[in-house]
């Protein structure tokens, strides 16, 4: 029988961090047992996986690292609900279930060759900080032109990995931009929301394809800026959020029209969300 | 061929030594598929169980894993058992039901091994139906209360006897260790005729309704069906075709297992998300979802409706909404050009 996709793997909890001053954003850093479990657990930014706190309960949660960080695989997941909320308080060293790598994930063969420009508000900036780590790393910089990340969160204290940000800074491959929504002490760079900046920094639509993820209406007014600086439906993908339970395209909860988010998804260029009814 | 249901008889007990058998039996009023010893236990006229058969491959409650923590070390443990099994007395409608199951519980990326262990393992008896509900539709939907798709037997009640035919290789094989199979006289043909030629009187049109529904996510038409609706699930759950389920934990100190259960997009709560976001809130968002589900993304995505026209959702609504009437009503609407 071929293996059984309802049963996780064991992984450990190595790393519980807490990622932003509200306190509700962790980053979980979990440990392959086996050589053969990772060999099996080959995935590509965008991704997700279904995180199972035993006791508890399973959610599915985007994959923040890289495939090219080997040993490892994170997710920084907001404090919202029952599995979430004991993954939070789970101690390190803590065993933990993974079924996954599901879904779809960034047209990274696409891109190849094109100027990316990232943009991310908030806590959804998992899988596009997988996608920028896959980028930058040595293997793949030279498959792809300029990298713009416009990255903006309410305050400071709530962005998430603030260290890599820093790197990014300081490092010529990668143009980071980052942005916060009011005027804040100590904070010298953009403010003002993603939408308006995006327009202020207004990246060449030639050759380049964005992707945006972010709260719906962070999406819902960035999209005609993007539109306005020349982006085409087909130059701009999403990946969205549903409620899930199987991620295997069976239990039924998170289709739109005939598309199951879990399976189909969860990346969507603007003109495959166009042809679907928009009901998420 | 025809066979005396005496001898019948004897065969069923003498497989229900070998195989799990599940047949129709009377509880409590009605008809349920229960676990049966000996032929005689078999519900023989009535019209259809009140629920599907479903269960057998996808109960209403199973367990997938069960688990034991011991500190920050964990021991997780399959739980797919499967016996071999012998689904007696289903109706034709039911048989295409477990056709289109097949679909959803095998998609191009996974196979799930719980519904099709099961599957795999069962023998399918179907049984023709003699009288017919004022709510059977399943001739409007390419079936007819003859139809032996889905069977791998089929059995046509001649009274006394029934006529029987092996329809798959499973069917044949089982067929195989039967005793006293005899040709059907023409008095037998007349009466299987009869049978075979029989169509529900109720019917719906369902022609063009896939291509209709296309261009009818924003029609008007959802604004009025979904009114009297208690958001219940009575009619997902007596569907043979929904097949929507939810993933929980049962937990006992440091024990528990993951089980799965039926859930239906009637629910306000089958979408919520943990922000709070609901992209189906409302009751009239959920009706269309049943209807664009069961007749046009189920259509796109597999290449046949999901309702089998067994009428189960019509006879156990509380509120009386009948899908036939929905049918109808999508048929009747008028499109909103934009």
């Amino acid at each position: 029988m071929e293996q059984n996709p309802y049963i996780p793997i064991t992984m450990k909890l190595i790393k519980n961090l807490c990622e932003t001053e509200d306190k509700l954003v962790n980053t979980f850093t979990l440990e392959f047992l086996s050589k053969e479990d990772e060999e099996n657990f080959k995935y590509m930014p965008g991704q997700f996986a279904e995180l199972s706190a035993y006791g508890h309960g399973e959610a599915p949660f985007g994959i923040a690292t890289s495939p090219t960080e080997p040993g490892i695989i994170k997710f920084s997941v907001a404090k919202v609900g029952c599995v979430s909320n004991a993954l939070h308080l789970m101690e390190e060293g803590t065993m933990v279930g993974v079924r996954g790598p599901m879904g779809n994930y960034y047209p990274m063969e696409t891109f190849k060759g094109k100027n990316l420009v990232i943009i991310g508000g908030g806590f959804a900036f998992t899988t596009l900080r997988s996608m920028a780590v896959y980028m930058l790393d040595e293997k793949h910089r030279a498959d792809y032109g300029d990298i713009t990340v416009i990255y903006g969160a309410r305050n400071p204290g709530l962005l998430l990995y603030k260290e890599e940000l820093a790197a990014w800074e300081a490092n010529p491959n990668i143009n980071l931009i980052t942005t916060i929504d009011r005027p804040a002490d100590g904070w010298n760079k953009h403010v003002g929301f993603i939408p308006t900046v995006v327009g202020e920094v207004a990246p060449s639509a030639v050759d380049t394809y964005a992707v945006v993820c972010g709260p719906p209406v962070m999406i819902k007014y960035t999209l005609p800026v993007l539109e306005k600086l020349g982006f085409t439906p087909e130059q701009i993908y999403t990946s969205l959020e549903m409620r899930m339970k199987c991620g295997l395209g069976i239990c039924g909860r998170c289709n739109i029209g005939p598309k199951y988010v879990c399976k189909d998804g969860p990346v969507f260029s603007m003109a495959e969300l166009k042809e679907l009814p928009s009901e998420y | 061929m025809k066979i005396s249901k005496e001898k019948f008889g004897q065969s069923f007990d003498a497989l229900a030594a070998e195989y799990q058998v599940i047949a129709p039996v009377s509880d409590a009023g009605s008809v349920s598929f229960k676990a049966v010893k000996k032929f005689s236990e078999v519900k023989q006229d009535y019209l259809n169980s009140k629920l599907p058969p479903k269960s057998f491959f996808f109960p209403q409650h199973e367990k997938l894993l069960s688990y034991k923590k011991e500190g920050k070390e964990v021991t997780v443990k399959n739980e797919l058992k499967v016996e071999k099994t012998i689904l007696f007395g289903i109706r034709p409608c039911d048989a295409k039901g477990f056709l289109l199951l097949d679909k959803v519980f095998k998609n191009d990326q996974y196979t799930d091994p719980y519904y099709f262990e099961r599957r795999d393992n069962t023998i399918i008896v179907g049984v023709a139906c003699n009288k017919i509900a004022p709510t059977c539709f399943c001739s409007s939907l390419g079936l007819s209360p003859a139809s032996s798709v889905g069977s791998d037997i089929f059995l046509i009640d001649l009274g006394d006897s029934y006529q029987i035919e092996a329809i798959s290789d499973n069917g044949k094989f089982l067929l195989g260790g039967f005793e006293g199979l005899e040709e059907l006289s023409n008095e037998d043909q007349t009466l299987v005729d009869t049978i075979q030629s029989a169509e529900t009187t109720s019917k719906v049109d369902v022609s063009t309704i896939t291509a209709k529904l296309d261009k009818m996510f924003d029609s008007p038409y959802w604004d009025t069906l979904h009114e009297k609706c208690l958001s219940c699930n009575a009619c997902s759950f007596s569907c043979p075709t929904c097949h929507c389920f939810d993933i929980s934990e049962e937990v006992l100190k440091n024990e528990g297992s993951r089980v799965r259960t039926w859930d239906g997009c009637m629910a306000p709560l089958f979408t919520l998300h943990g922000s709070g976001h609901n992209p189906r809130d409302q009751k009239k968002s959920r009706w269309r979802q049943r209807m664009l589900h069961k007749f046009n993304y189920f259509v796109h995505n597999n290449g046949d409706i999901a309702c089998v026209g067994c009428g189960r959702c019509i006879k156990n609504c509380p509120v009386n909404l009948d899908i036939r009437q929905a049918i109808d009503g999508v048929n009747k609407a008028e499109l909103v050009v934009d």
